[in-house]
């Protein structure tokens, strides 16, 4: 008796498998390509070039806003950002101007910043530091270029010590070429002559 | 005064505006910079020296920020970026 039904349930097993087999089939294909149709579509989501643009453009707008007329034409023609050292809040009126200052930094959009010696442009050091954004909108944690150039010049204009602290120093040549450095330095250069002619000729 | 948020992929946000000498105002203004600084955001302060000079002053409390400050400026918290190379 017992043998006959215990064969009775495995049959009865086997036949309900059998004949829910095709439908939990179609379900798991259904399922796994719904699963990859979300997952291309928030791909294609996650990197829009439009709203990077926009976002760099009011990224821009921000910074020019926050910084002298002279920096914001050095970043719109030279694509970064020189500061003098010495001008964090610990140190604050020791360098008020170029003239003093003994070391300045030079701050790229999302590299580290590089300190050097103004007077012969030798190379100090890299300050690798970055400002993530652990809720990620959209997908990254990075900040527009020019928010991030923002983020660098406050932190070193409010707080020098504080934020070369924070920073993972290495040697020069670490993550920015050292010939591409030295290029901007001449680059900066010639920037400032050219505006500096410029000047004379307006006041002549 | 406005309270703006650097963010990823927009650029920057208004997360508050009002007129601190409003109490009303104040208190939203407090209440948002408080939400801010518990996310661990750095909040900034752009102001000028005396010289004419622009610069930021870093503040950790609405009590620090210059009554007439015109917008704070919130963004993440500085980190190291690339480890530090192995000996």
């Amino acid at each position: 008796m017992a043998l006959a039904l215990g064969t009775g349930a495995v049959i009865l097993v086997v036949l309900v498998w059998e004949l829910l087999r095709p439908t939990l089939k179609d379900a798991i294909a259904r399922g796994r390509e719904s699963w990859s149709e979300r997952r291309r579509l928030s791909t294609s989501r996650s990197y829009d070039p439009g709203r990077e643009r926009r976002a760099e453009l009011r990224a821009r707008a921000l910074l020019r806003s926050c910084i002298d007329e002279r920096d914001w034409a050095m970043y719109r023609d030279l694509g970064f950002l020189r500061v003098w050292g010495g001008l964090g809040k610990h140190e604050r009126g020791a360098a008020a101007t170029g003239a003093q200052a003994t070391y300045a930094y030079l701050i790229y959009p999302h590299k580290p910043i590089v300190a050097y010696l103004p007077q012969t442009g030798a190379l100090l050091s890299e300050y690798c530091v970055a400002f993530p954004d652990p809720s990620r909108p959209y997908g990254s944690s990075r900040l527009p270029d020019s928010d991030d150039v923002l983020a660098k010049w406050m932190a070193l204009t409010a707080d020098e010590r504080r934020l070369v602290a924070d920073a993972n120093m290495h040697l020069p040549g670490r993550q920015v070429d050292p010939a591409r450095v030295r290029r901007d330095l001449q680059r900066l250069t010639r920037w400032e002559r050219e505006r500096l002619g410029r000047a004379d000729t307006v006041h002549a | 005064m406005k309270l703006l948020r650097m963010k990823p992929g927009h650029g920057e946000i208004v997360l508050a505006e009002g007129d601190v000498e409003v109490p009303e105002q104040e208190r939203e203004l407090i209440e948002a910079f408080r939400r801010e600084l518990d996310a661990g955001m750095w909040a900034a302060v752009p102001t000028g020296t005396p010289d004419g000079r622009r610069e930021a002053e870093l503040v950790k409390s609405f009590a620090e920020v210059p009554r007439d400050a015109e917008r704070v400026i919130f963004f993440p918290r500085a980190a190291g970026g690339a480890p530090r190379a192995t000996l």
